[in-house]
Order: structure tokens, then C-alpha cells, then sequence
């Protein structure tokens, strides 16, 4: 008896202090995750501007969005980035993993380089590309006509603009190459060994060992970056004012629109046409899909480890 | 009849292979780097002269200064980093203490604030951008760095899970001799779990340096006063409607990356260990 009170008091005081000691990210929680989300679903039935107070009009915003043939537009350009920049860049990620977890020479060189566009800033980066990407005096035309290949407009041609985006997307692959090649060599080596006595070749090796001990690394990396895909905003938004000459007024998705992403349009309906409304109304479906999108990932994540074995 | 040198012969082949593979995506990897500065040392014209060529035909330094008249370069840098320091204080504050409630401390709270700490990380930015965009502007806070840094003092979840997940290595009978010596709670987190945390807040310092040095979205919502704005944005006021001067943009956009680049050949080895705890970028 004296032991469980003894006990219940510690525990006490262990709930106190972990309280304590995490308050800061509570708050922080309640602030930046909580309010915010809860005031943007109310937000999203009403019509407001930054400079007035919201009004109920119920479900108008969202019977505005499904009418709205630039939200068909954008969503059309962003699942654009998810179905085939995201599978693409996974692709290249797994490729270059493949090839330097097993590359010896100058190893700390070759991750440098390849990780060093992921830590640049963004803007540095995304100006780099639109000037190279540029049609007459861009390194990449200039390039593909010394090998005979007259190269596209790139940015400014609706039809490669968005492939330009998955160039650019590619650059980018260090992070998550990083993270698989992690994968890649934990995988231990007495697997490769007892295979081979038993006479395996380089096949079985990769698709009976390699991939299925890397596999949970990849379906988390293909789920977060496909959620990833959905808030891609900040390149094309960078890509659009510089084309535009830097005039923050205006709002433009690129030529023809082509790049108009779903959370650059919520930008542009929340600051350049103050219908804060409609785009709180718009990011909650976002919000949504990316929602159902996470819980996926944490279960399918969870069931592919047990799957192995529980690793 | 297949021998040794066969066998021998057929893997030096691969390794020649992979290597060259290896180094020509290195070549495309540095390609934009490369562009880069070879654009910030050739003049404007040079820049605009059919054919292309990689390296400048006359080399000037000229742009460097010229790109820090075009805006006020040593004023945003100064913002810039004012806005880092304060980032980078705000989250070695923080997050050292929350992860330490989730490692060090049993108690019910800490196993459901794990599993938010990811879900809040999936939160779009879109979503809170707008909430959070009224009350700054209702209080005033527009135009100033609050919104920017204000945050940080709460301590952002990625930085969290990484240090939670380097504190849970550390051993608990320190911990626990220093509790039969009558240390409290807060003397132990202070005394002797902060002091052995030091790489890991080398990590989040430096993450927090290249959050807040490259923070585009947070400057460009909140601060539209010239004499305000972060480097992030100046670099924006070069490209005009008609024509954009390159080679000063490029020069300008070198010494905003330069930093970043130097910090993270120096603490390389701190950005994998971030990337291979949590699985993503911050």
C-alpha cells in the first residue's frame, strides 16, 4: 500500500516535470498547428479579405471551387508533379544509391556533390536553372546543339514547362538517394554471402536481398514525397515572379497556366485576390488529402517493417 | 574454359564503369554550380554573346559590386542574419528541452507527443499560412521578424526527433547516480544531459542556420518593406520584365550561397547524421 502511494507520487511528479519540460512545443502546438487549422476549416465557410472580418456564407466557396476551371488547371499540373516527377525522381534516387553504396573511390567527394543541391537555398538554386533553362543563351540549348538537337523554349513553352520542373526536380534527388544508400548498406553483407555459396546470381542478390531489405525505406520515401508533391509551390512561385518581372500584383501560373500548381493558386487567391475565403476553403482540402495521405503512410510503413520481420 | 583472370578482367570492367558513371553525374550534379560562378565573373555582354560558352571570355570582377548597388546587399544580409541568430538561439532553447521530456522523462505525455511530432510536419503550409497571416497582421507584428522567429522558441518538430533520438542514447545510470546525489529534474537536464548533447545541437544549430538563411515563404508572406526584406528576396529585385542582369544576379546569388556551401562542407557529416535519423530534409 505504502509503495503504490509512494509510487503514484513519483509518477506524479514524473507528469509534472515531462509536462513542463515539453510545454514549449505545447504551446507551440496549440498556436501554429492547432488554431490555425481550426480557424482556417471556419475560415473556409466564410468570405473574408485581409482588411475585413469574415462573413458566414457556407458552403459557397467550396460549390465556387469545383466550378473554378483553374482549380481543375492546377490540381491537373500538381498530380502532373506527383504521378510522374515523384516516381521519376524516386527512380533516379534508387539508382544513384545503387551505384555509389558500392563505390569505394573518393566516396565522401561523390555524397558531397550529390547532396550539395538539396542544402542550397531554393532561390539560389531555382534563378540558377531558369537561367540555364534560357532558350538562346542557356547552357542546356547550347549544349544539345553542339550534339545537334535544337533544345525547346523550357520556361516559357507550356509545353515543357512542366518538364522543366521535373529537371530541376531531379537535381534535388540527394536526400532521399542519401537516405536509401543508408538503407542499402545496412543490409548485412552475411546475407550476400550465404547466397552466393548457395550459388545466387547478381539478380537474385538485388531482388531477393537487396530490395526487399531496402523496401521499407522506399515506400516511406515514395509516400513522403508524394505528399511532398502536393505543397510544391515555392520553385514555380520563384519561376513566376521572375517571368513576370518581379511584379508581386500579378498573379500568373506560368505560361498558358501550364504551372500553375494547386498551392500557388490558393497564394494567389488568398494575397493577390484577397479571397482569403476561397483559399482557406481550398487549402483545407489540401489539408484533407495530405491527412489520409500521412495516416497511410505511417500504416503501410509499419506494416512493411513487420512484414520483415519487424526490423 | 572460364579462368581467374577472366573473372578478374569482367570486374575490373564494372568498376571502370560504375566509376565513370559515377563521375559524369558528378559532372551534371556541379554543372549549375559551375554556371553559376563562371557567370558572376563575366560581364553582362559577354553573357549575352552567341556561342555559349562555359567559361567567361574576359574575366571581371566588376560585378560584385555592381550587384551590391543594385539592392541594398549589406543592409538584407544584416537582416538576414539578425534573423538567423535569433533562429538559431530560439531553437537550441527549445528543442533540447522538449526532447528531453520525450527521452529522459516517463511520463504518459511523452509517447503521444512522439506520434504528433510527425504529424505536424505534414501540416500544409498553406493551411496555417492564412490563420496565422490575420492574427500577425491584427497585432501589427507585419513587417517585422516576429513572425519569422518568434516560432523557433517552440521548438520545431524535425529538430526534435533528431535530438530525441540522440538523448535516448544516452545512458540512464548517470542519470539516475545523479538523482541518489538529490539533483532534481531540472539540474539533470541542465548538468548532465545538455553538456553530453553537444553534437546534436551542433546539428540543429546548423539546421536552423540554413532554415532561417534560405527561409523564402515566411520573409515574402511577411515583410514587404524594402529596407526589411531578407537576401532570400533581394535576389528577386534583379530579374526584371524585359531583361535580367545575369551576371550580377549570378554574383549577388554566389555570396548568398557561398556560406551555406562552406557550413555544410564543414559539417557534412552533421547534415547526413539529420537526413539518416528522420528519413527527410528539414
Amino acid at each position: 500500500m505504502k509503495k503504490r502511494v509512494k509510487q503514484s507520487v513519483k509518477d506524479k511528479r514524473n507528469n509534472l516535470n515531462g509536462f513542463l519540460f515539453a510545454l514549449p512545443w505545447i504551446i507551440g502546438f496549440l498556436c501554429f498547428s492547432i488554431y490555425p487549422l481550426a480557424s482556417s476549416l471556419y475560415y473556409s465557410f466564410t468570405s473574408f479579405s485581409p482588411v475585413s472580418d469574415p462573413v458566414w456564407i457556407g458552403m459557397k466557396n467550396f460549390q465556387n471551387i469545383f466550378q473554378d476551371p483553374l482549380v481543375v488547371k492546377s490540381l491537373k499540373n500538381t498530380l502532373f508533379m506527383s504521378f510522374i516527377s515523384t516516381p521519376l525522381n524516386l527512380l533516379c534516387a534508387l539508382c544513384l544509391a545503387l551505384i555509389c553504396a558500392r563505390q569505394q573511390k573518393a566516396k565522401g567527394v561523390v555524397r558531397t556533390i550529390y547532396f550539395l543541391p538539396s542544402v542550397i537555398p531554393m532561390v539560389a538554386g531555382t534563378m540558377v536553372w531558369i537561367w540555364m533553362f534560357d532558350p538562346t543563351y542557356g547552357i542546356i540549348n547550347s549544349v544539345l546543339a553542339k550534339l545537334g538537337i535544337r533544345g525547346p523554349a523550357w520556361l516559357l513553352d507550356p509545353k515543357t514547362t512542366r518538364w522543366s520542373l521535373v529537371m530541376m526536380g531531379l537535381w534535388h534527388v540527394g536526400t532521399a538517394m542519401l537516405v536509401i544508400m543508408n538503407a542499402v548498406q545496412e543490409v548485412s553483407s552475411s546475407y550476400y554471402e550465404a547466397a552466393k555459396i548457395d550459388g545466387a546470381n547478381v539478380f537474385d542478390l538485388f531482388f531477393h536481398i537487396t530490395i526487399p531489405g531496402i523496401a521499407h525505406v522506399i515506400v516511406y520515401q515514395a509516400i513522403l514525397n508524394l505528399i511532398n508533391s502536393f505543397q510544391y509551390f515555392q520553385q514555380v512561385y520563384i519561376i513566376v515572379r521572375a517571368s513576370s518581372g518581379n511584379a508581386i500584383g500579378l498573379a500568373s501560373g506560368g505560361p498558358a497556366n501550364s504551372i500553375l500548381m494547386y498551392p500557388l493558386y490558393i497564394f494567389h487567391n488568398a494575397f493577390v485576390y484577397m479571397d482569403m475565403g476561397k483559399a482557406s476553403a481550398m487549402a483545407w482540402l489540401l489539408f484533407l488529402v495530405v491527412a489520409a495521405m500521412t495516416v497511410i503512410m505511417i500504416k503501410v510503413t509499419k506494416r512493411v517493417t513487420e512484414g520483415m520481420g519487424g526490423e | 574454359m572460364k579462368t581467374i583472370q577472366y573473372y578478374q578482367r569482367k570486374k575490373r570492367v564494372l568498376r571502370l564503369l560504375r566509376g565513370s558513371m559515377v563521375f559524369l553525374l558528378c559532372v551534371i550534379f556541379i554543372t549549375p554550380f559551375i554556371v553559376m560562378i563562371s557567370t558572376s565573373f563575366r560581364t553582362n555582354s559577354d553573357a549575352f554573346t552567341k556561342p555559349v560558352s562555359l567559361l567567361p571570355r574576359v574575366w571581371t570582377l566588376d560585378n560584385f559590386p555592381a550587384a551590391m548597388k543594385v539592392i541594398p546587399y549589406w543592409k538584407y544580409m544584416g537582416n538576414t542574419l539578425l534573423i538567423t541568430a535569433l533562429s538559431i538561439i530560439g531553437n537550441l532553447l527549445s528543442t533540447p528541452m522538449v526532447a528531453y521530456s520525450l527521452a529522459k522523462i516517463k511520463w504518459r505525455g511523452a509517447s503521444i507527443i512522439s506520434g504528433l511530432l510527425m504529424a505536424t510536419m505534414m501540416i500544409p503550409y498553406s493551411v496555417t499560412m492564412i490563420p496565422l497571416y490575420k492574427v500577425y497582421s491584427a497585432l501589427h507584428l507585419t513587417n517585422t521578424y516576429v513572425p519569422l522567429i518568434l516560432p523557433t522558441f517552440f521548438g520545431s518538430s524535425y529538430f526534435i526527433i533528431i535530438m530525441r533520438q540522440f538523448m535516448t542514447g544516452i545512458s540512464d545510470s548517470l542519470l539516475d547516480a545523479a538523482k541518489i546525489d538529490g539533483a532534481n529534474e531540472f539540474q539533470r537536464y541542465l548538468r548532465i544531459v545538455l553538456p553530453l548533447c553537444k553534437p546534436a545541437m551542433t546539428t540543429v544549430a546548423i539546421y536552423a542556420f540554413m532554415n532561417a538563411w534560405s527561409d523564402y515563404l515566411a520573409p515574402m508572406i511577411y515583410i514587404t518593406k524594402t529596407e526589411k526584406l531578407t537576401l532570400s528576396l533581394g535576389l528577386q529585385q534583379f530579374m526584371g520584365e524585359y531583361s535580367t542582369d545575369w551576371a550580377r544576379l549570378m554574383a549577388a546569388a554566389l555570396i548568398f550561397v557561398i556560406p551555406v556551401v562552406v557550413f555544410y562542407i564543414i559539417f557534412q557529416r552533421n547534415f547526413v547524421q539529420g537526413v539518416s535519423t528522420s528519413g527527410l530534409k528539414a
